[in-house]
């Protein structure tokens, strides 16, 4: 019996960092919840315990069915006909399974048919789901959106919609447009109000929309007159029982190709505001989108896992000039590089996702009485941790999880090129993680925010003061000298004067935070788990020497460099 | 009117992945090697009946098992499936039974739970005798439908059902009360519930409880459905001389290990005139038609 959170020790040991003591107390209203909810938790242990059985559950779901049907799933892809976008079998049949193990909606509150799950756990399950396949971790992960739904929308709709989300029904969001991809503001994608129906209408094109068949739509739309810019957006509803939307085409993609990408033509398509006027992009989908950038550091580190198991196994199996191939110097130097890359990303996952718990947690609780002070400034605290972790773990772990795949197939040799081994599809997979939700040149323009606000630095900082064990002395001087470095290398930039510059080194900039916190995060969970020391060790020297060559480049760099690149243009 | 469905399930060794240390040297099974699980048919029959309960509102399912303390795992998992509740069958008394001593004291539950329909899958796979079954229907006197793939129909008095037979299929109508065996192709079980295990994680036996040193009364006294009853021979009311050893009348007389060897082996072409006799040979032997 395969079951993917029984076999990874890692996902059990996120689940005992001391945060989550705050997390679930407060998730679960202290616990009272349980006198109304007989499958609620009575105390921490229990709540443990219940997230671990439901984690079981789902990992056995992805290791005996998800992954077998992975492969047929990426042969198969999808297929539209009639208007109707239908998925692979294995899909389907994977889709079928959690919808009766009454797995969807398990982060939406109980009143709403929910489980009432941190995201922390949500994040976990959307993992263990990737590693068994990414292209359904998608259908899977947009039930996000409902989070979008029980945050901002009027209770009329929620109480309509959200219970739907653990009968199973999917959801997708409607964002870019052919003119509208990175720029959302751009959106054109037109709404005005139907007097007579009572309700607003729809008119324009969407494009590369995944599990744009969904039944539930959220959709960004321009409802102001004469705006140009993100003032004039506004959130949507759209309900597929309303069949007001032609799918022109689903895409042809070069991987997850279980999941429809589709280009959608709104005719008069009825739809229903989510909270306010013109908050549609500066509020909601700021917020559905750094839901989802999560999701998909998720789904990175999921591939990433399932690419390094392969080239794990492989690199075990394989022999040639009589040795098993993982006993040569470059093979097990990119197999203890992958580990250290998967390690370090998934600690910074998590640490993440108990950013966005503390800090959404918080904002629910404010919503129900008035918080002290003391919470108050714990709430902003957190929310700019979130903020700016978000972005850093979406760089980090799309990019890691290419390199990782790039990495696994690489071991395989020419038969990783072939079909015959599901490396290629995991590479496949991974290309796109880097590129939707905010490709990695967007997420330094968000992260590069937390460097110039100090926030990084602050929390790096609070991770220096922590107390550790004599024998990670070493490895945290590296970090404390590689601070140092970082601090001074931003002067320099500032220094400059000059934002075109400042811009052009923002990922070197980023990088170098990104590498320090890993690093630091890594030694904290060594400081817990034995597991953990070989990987800190690796990653923290790999760290050090690339971010003494980004320290020498923005050293040495000028007008006159960056006047040679810009004459390309 | 309520239905009452029993499932008869039992906790087997998972014969299907066997390493070397499976068997022991007497050639009986090696049970501490193998993990336990819920017998795969049974979790046919389990879908069966709550495919009964689906169609119809007043259904109850009941899991009942014969076999040791833990075998509680397996009701707590049909439980997590969506059955109602289940009864433990135990006692050192049971031990070495065969499938007649089996019957018995099943059959002995069963008429204290009066069920107006029992499910069972076909066999077991450590056995592999598909007896039980049969027998306790016998016993019940209850009509009894085996080999059965799939449920028609299902209405107050009778249900309409689809057998799998070695040549074909057969359907058939059975009025309550009935015994019904199923087959492994037949629905598979449908998966664990989320809220159902949430709900009921705790649910113990009461010796489970007093091995663990955990005093469960104020928990049994709020929410009684957290109690797995226990029965043993005396509480079904079986007469002992029927049970285990003593009333087990089959004796195992040796055990061979068989190796399969080719004995002889034919060539044919893919001409018709081979595929021809190739058919008359297996229409002579009765291999096919």
């Amino acid at each position: 019996m395969e079951n993917f959170f029984l076999d990874n020790e890692h996902l059990a040991f996120h689940l005992s960092h001391p945060l989550m003591k705050s997390i679930v107390k407060m998730k679960e209203k202290n616990y009272t919840e349980s006198k109304r909810y007989d499958y609620a938790p009575l105390d921490f242990e229990d709540a443990i315990d219940s997230y671990k059985k439901i984690l079981e559950v789902i990992g056995e779901i992805a290791g005996e069915i998800i992954a077998p049907n992975a492969e047929e799933v990426d042969k198969e892809g999808v297929t539209l006909a009639n208007n109707v976008v239908t998925y692979a079998k294995g899909t389907q049949q994977n889709h079928e399974v959690l919808k009766r193990a009454g797995m969807y909606g398990l982060s939406l509150p109980r009143k709403y048919d929910g489980l009432n799950f941190p995201m922390v756990i949500s994040i976990m399950v959307a993992e263990i789901i990737a590693r068994a396949d990414a292209s359904f971790s998608n259908i899977w992960s947009l039930q996000d959106c409902a989070e979008t739904i029980h945050e901002f929308a009027s209770e009329e709709l929620k109480s309509k919609y959200l219970p739907m989300i653990h009968q199973g029904n999917t959801c997708s969001m409607a964002l870019t447009e052919p003119d509208a991809g990175s720029d959302l503001q751009a959106v054109m994608l037109k709404a005005h109000y139907d007097h007579e129906a009572k309700c607003w209408r729809l008119n324009g094109v969407k494009r590369f929309i995944t599990n744009g068949d969904a039944d539930i739509q959220l959709v960004l739309a321009r409802s102001e007159e004469d705006t140009t810019d993100a003032r004039g957006l506004s959130c949507f509803l759209y309900d597929r029982m309303d069949n007001a939307v032609t799918i022109r085409r689903v895409e042809n993609k070069l991987g997850i190709k279980g999941a429809p990408t589709c280009e959608l033509v709104y005719k008069n398509a009825p739809a229903q505001l989510i909270g306010d006027e013109r908050m549609g992009l500066i509020k909601y989908v700021m917020s559905l989108m750094n839901a989802a950038r999560l999701g998909i550091g998720a789904q990175s580190v999921g591939l990433a896992e399932a690419a390094y198991r392969e080239a794990l196994k492989y690199a075990n199996e394989r022999e040639q000039f009589d040795s098993k191939i993982i006993d040569f110097p470059p093979v097990y130097e990119m197999l203890a590089g992958m580990r250290a890359k998967l390690d370090g990303v998934r600690s910074l996952l998590y640490e993440t996702s108990r950013f966005v718990d503390m800090y959404k947690l918080f904002t629910f609780e404010g919503k129900e009485r008035s918080l002290s002070n003391e919470e108050r400034n714990e709430m902003k605290y957190y929310q700019r941790l979130a903020d700016v972790y978000t972005p850093l773990l979406k760089l980090f772990a799309s990019e890691y999880c290419n390199q990782i795949a790039y990495d696994a197939l690489q071991i395989h040799g020419g038969t990783g090129y072939m079909k015959d081994f599901p490396v290629e599809r995991l590479m496949r997979d991974a290309r796109i993680t880097n590129i939707y939700e905010g490709t990695s040149q967007l997420q330094v323009v968000a992260a590069i925010r937390g460097v110039s606000s100090g926030t990084y630095l602050k929390r790096i900082k609070e991770y220096e003061a922590i107390e550790l064990k004599p024998e990670w002395q070493v490895l945290k001087n590296t970090l404390v000298d590689m601070t140092h470095r970082f601090e001074k290398t931003f002067a320099i930039a500032k220094e400059w004067n000059n934002i075109e510059m400042f811009d052009f080194n923002a990922r070197r900039l980023v990088e170098m935070v990104g590498n320090i916190v890993i690093g630091y995060l890594l030694i904290l969970d060594a400081e817990h788990h034995i597991d953990y020391t070989h990987s800190a060790h690796i990653f923290i020297q790999m760290g050090d020497a690339q971010n003494r060559e980004k320290e020498a480049y923005i050293a040495r760099f000028t007008e006159n460099d960056l006047a040679a690149y810009q004459s390309i243009k | 009117m309520n239905l009452k469905i029993v499932v008869l399930a039992k906790q087997v060794p998972d014969t299907r992945n066997v390493g070397k240390d499976a068997m022991k040297e007497d050639g009986t099974v090696n049970r501490g090697a193998l993990p336990a699980i819920f017998n795969p048919d049974d979790l046919n029959a389990l879908e069966m009946a709550l495919e009964i309960k689906d169609r119809r509102k007043d259904v109850e399912v009941i899991v009942l098992t014969m076999g040791p303390g833990r075998a509680a795992d397996i009701i707590r998992e049909a439980i997590f499936r969506g059955a109602d509740k289940g009864y433990l069958l135990t006692d050192r008394k049971f031990a070495g039974s065969d499938t007649l001593a089996t019957s018995y004291a099943l059959y002995k539950a069963v008429q204290k739970i009066n069920p107006d329909l029992i499910i069972c899958g076909l066999q077991a796979i450590d056995g592999d005798t598909a007896q039980v079954g049969p027998q306790i229907a016998e016993k019940l006197q209850f009509p009894q439908v085996t080999y059965v793939e799939k449920l028609n129909e299902a209405d107050e008095r009778q249900l309409v059902l689809t057998r799998r037979l070695e040549r074909g299929i057969e359907t058939v109508k059975v009025n309550f009360p009935a015994l019904i065996t199923v087959h492994a192709s037949a629905n598979p079980c449908r998966p664990k519930h989320a809220k159902r295990m949430l709900k009921y994680k705790h649910a113990h036996t009461l010796s489970e409880l007093q091995d663990q040193n955990r005093d469960y009364t104020d928990l049994f006294k709020e929410h009684p459905y957290l109690r797995i009853e226990e029965w043993n021979a005396e509480s079904v009311e079986a007469d002992e001389s029927y049970l285990g050893l003593s009333g087990s009348p089959t004796k195992v007389k040796g055990i061979e290990s068989v190796v399969l060897t080719q004995k002889e082996s034919k060539r044919f072409t893919d001409k018709d005139q081979d595929i021809d006799q190739l058919m008359k040979e297996l229409l002579e032997t009765r291999v096919i038609g």
